[in-house]
């Protein structure tokens, strides 16, 4: 009767204080946070995120790992407080990679269309964004160079 | 049903034990006797039926039976115009809710789905061992030992279809205090009275929209906004049946719906007051209300599942399941009914399945009972040999009709393989995340999805080589997609399989 499954306030809203995503966040803000994404769970081995497949979504890992893989090969690890799916999600293309869960593994995720109103009504989750994002771009400029 | 004194299902050993008798564990029971899988349906309850012998607390359902549909009732394709119906083989036990509906509504009542349940179990042979409570469970070697009030069941595979039937809270200070959806009185109590209802999913619209003719004011509170089925085109969303107090609420009427963090509920004298902290619109309110009710959701009653190594989420309301609703961490125990929705498949454009209600689980519970017969007790099930020339036309006729496509939109696929040594085979309904993440032969899943602007259009899952391809088919306005176009499309796509 419950429909899907929302996350709820409780150990989950705690997880996210802990999280520099949301760490300029309140805690009513956390809580509809908590509302708004849905938690799931992966177990080792299994796909979260799928290369070439549209309509996927954004992901936020609560605890757990997973690695960024192409064509079978582990570019990246993922773990607690990392998210990703963003960049499918916000140019509107399918995954360049997958992601597969390397230990169990908790996420918050929130439908691909519903992350640029989130974004949009959550300016310093926006900007803690961004400052991710640049610091990727930089690891990648400075593994490049 | 068994004759009045003679209980089946003695304890013993049985290649399958199904805990509940709701709907989920009535289908489960009669699929798996339709393909001759031994096994045992317990349960405590005295008749099948499960939630529904109380619940909707307002006596009417959330989804609909529609007497009168393109398609005869005995059609398979009817099902896609009655979601509350279990499904059959036999015409006589096939469409069975429909039967009992009154003409008042296409929403049945409550008791009219009772009936339809009680009456698909008589007709069908649907045994039951009632009154059989499940008291504990271990592992056995290779297998699993349920102990329940009448002894013990050994068995290789558990189907746990208990349903969410468990009331969960969260944790505010003071909840403690008022009743859960569970738990509230006859509406009549409610007369003149201000209610806060906790919750703005379909059941606290449920509650708000029976207490509309009794309550002098009704605040609905909860963090998220609400989300609705209509603009979201999903049914994970609160439902249009229950949508007259936010109607009420748009129009500036006595009911309210806010989003706020419920702080914490206190005593005062008869009535209450309830601090909150809004989220969308900042501000700390306070309301004061006469009653307060915890339209909060339900957990699944596991028991000692997890001391099995059931991993569980969504704060051990619901185990983690494979795509085949086995448990993603304890081998050999199951899941049907609405448990099922914890196998979330690829939740694409962000919608899950349907798995939390009859119309999506009992197709679930269906494809189970194949995966079950087939892999776990070596019971062939029939994969009919296609000629090329069937293969494009069934497919067309999957996407438009299918009532699994329809109802588990990007959640089950119509499968068709093409083996060098087999030949072109019609597998049937397969989850399709277990499609796409499971190698295999070359093959193809086709399946209905509605994408991010809300657009209904058959999705083609390409296999070749071990890859996976995914292409969109076009949608259509009257949703007919065995037009030329699509033919030429889906050809297109299965050039070298299909001439």
């Amino acid at each position: 009767m419950t429909g899907n499954v929302p996350a709820v306030r409780g150990d989950v809203v705690d997880v996210l204080a802990g999280l520099a995503l949301f760490a300029d966040l309140g805690r009513p803000q956390l809580e509809s946070v908590a509302h708004t994404f849905e938690e799931e769970m992966f177990t080792e081995g299994q796909r979260i995120l799928r290369q070439g497949l549209a309509g996927s979504n954004f992901y936020v890992i609560l605890d757990g790992e997973a690695a960024v893989r192409v064509d079978g090969r582990d570019l990246a690890t993922l773990g607690r407080g990392d998210f990703f799916g963003e960049v499918s999600v916000l140019l509107g293309e399918t995954p360049t990679a997958d992601v597969v869960a390397t230990r169990s593994m908790r996420c918050l995720v929130l439908p691909g269309a519903e992350v640029e109103p989130f974004l949009v009504s959550h300016p310093r989750v926006l900007f803690r964004m961004l400052q991710a994002e640049a610091r990727r771009l930089r690891a990648t400029i400075q593994w490049q160079s | 049903m068994a004759e009045l004194g003679e209980r089946p299902f003695p304890p013993g050993d049985y290649p399958v034990v199904i805990l509940g008798s709701g709907p989920g564990g009535l289908q489960m029971s009669y699929s798996l006797s339709r393909l001759g899988v031994r096994h045992a349906l317990l349960s405590q309850d005295d008749l099948p039926g499960g939630m529904f012998r109380r619940f909707p607390f307002f006596q009417r359902l959330i989804t609909w039976s529609k007497p009168y549909a393109p398609f005869d009732r005995k059609a398979r394709e009817y099902e896609w115009y009655d979601w509350n119906s279990l499904l059959a083989e036999d015409d006589e036990h096939r469409a069975l809710v429909p039967e009992f509906m009154d003409g008042t509504s296409y929403f049945p009542s409550r008791a009219e789905m009772e009936r339809g349940l009680e009456t698909f179990a008589e007709r069908a042979g649907v045994r039951v061992r009632s009154g059989c409570k499940w008291e504990a469970t271990r592992s056995d070697g290779d297998g699993l030992v349920v102990e329940t009030s009448d002894g013990e069941y050994r068995c290789r595979a558990l189907v746990v279809a208990v349903g969410m039937t468990e009331p969960w809270k969260p944790d505010i200070p003071g909840i403690e205090h008022v009743p859960h959806y569970v738990d509230i009185d006859p509406a009549e109590a409610y007369a003149d009275r201000r209610v806060f209802v906790i919750g703005k999913r379909n059941s606290g619209f449920e509650i708000a929209d029976g207490l509309l003719p009794w309550a002098r004011q009704i605040v609905l509170g909860s963090p998220r906004p609400t989300k609705l089925s209509i603009v979201l085109a999903s049914v994970a969303a609160a439902r249009a049946r229950y949508m007259q107090p936010y109607e009420d609420h748009a129009l500036g009427g006595g009911t309210f719906v806010i989003d706020a963090a419920i702080e914490g509920i206190e005593r005062t004298g008869d009535g209450f007051r309830v601090s909150c902290t809004g989220t969308t619109v900042p501000g700390e309110f306070l309301f004061e209300a006469d009653r307060v009710i915890a339209a909060t959701g339900f957990g699944t009653p596991l028991g000692d599942l997890p001391d099995l190594g059931v991993a569980t989420f969504y704060q051990g309301r619901l185990p983690a399941q494979t795509p085949y609703w086995e448990s993603s961490t304890a081998p050999g125990i199951y899941f049907a009914g609405s448990i099922t929705q914890g196998s979330i498949g690829l939740k694409k454009y962000g919608r899950p399945g349907a798995s939390a209600s009859v119309h999506g689980f009992r197709y679930n519970a269906r494809v189970l009972a194949e995966h079950l017969a087939r892999r776990g007790f070596g019971v062939p099930v029939e994969r009919p040999r296609l000629q090329e020339s069937d293969v494009v036309p069934l497919l067309l006729a999957e996407m438009t009709r299918g009532p699994e496509l329809w109802h588990q939109q990007a959640y089950l696929a119509h499968v068709v393989t093409f083996d060098p040594a087999d030949g072109i085979l019609d597998e049937g309904i397969q989850p399709l995340a277990h499609f796409v993440d499971v190698g295999g032969p070359d093959a193809v899943a086709v399946t209905v999805e509605t994408d991010d602007h809300n657009e209904i259009h058959p999705a083609v899952y390409r296999r070749r080589g071990g890859s996976i391809e995914e292409h969109r088919l076009e949608g259509n306005l009257l949703h007919d997609f065995e037009t030329a176009e699509h033919r030429a499309q889906l050809r297109g796509l299965l050039q070298g399989y299909v001439g």
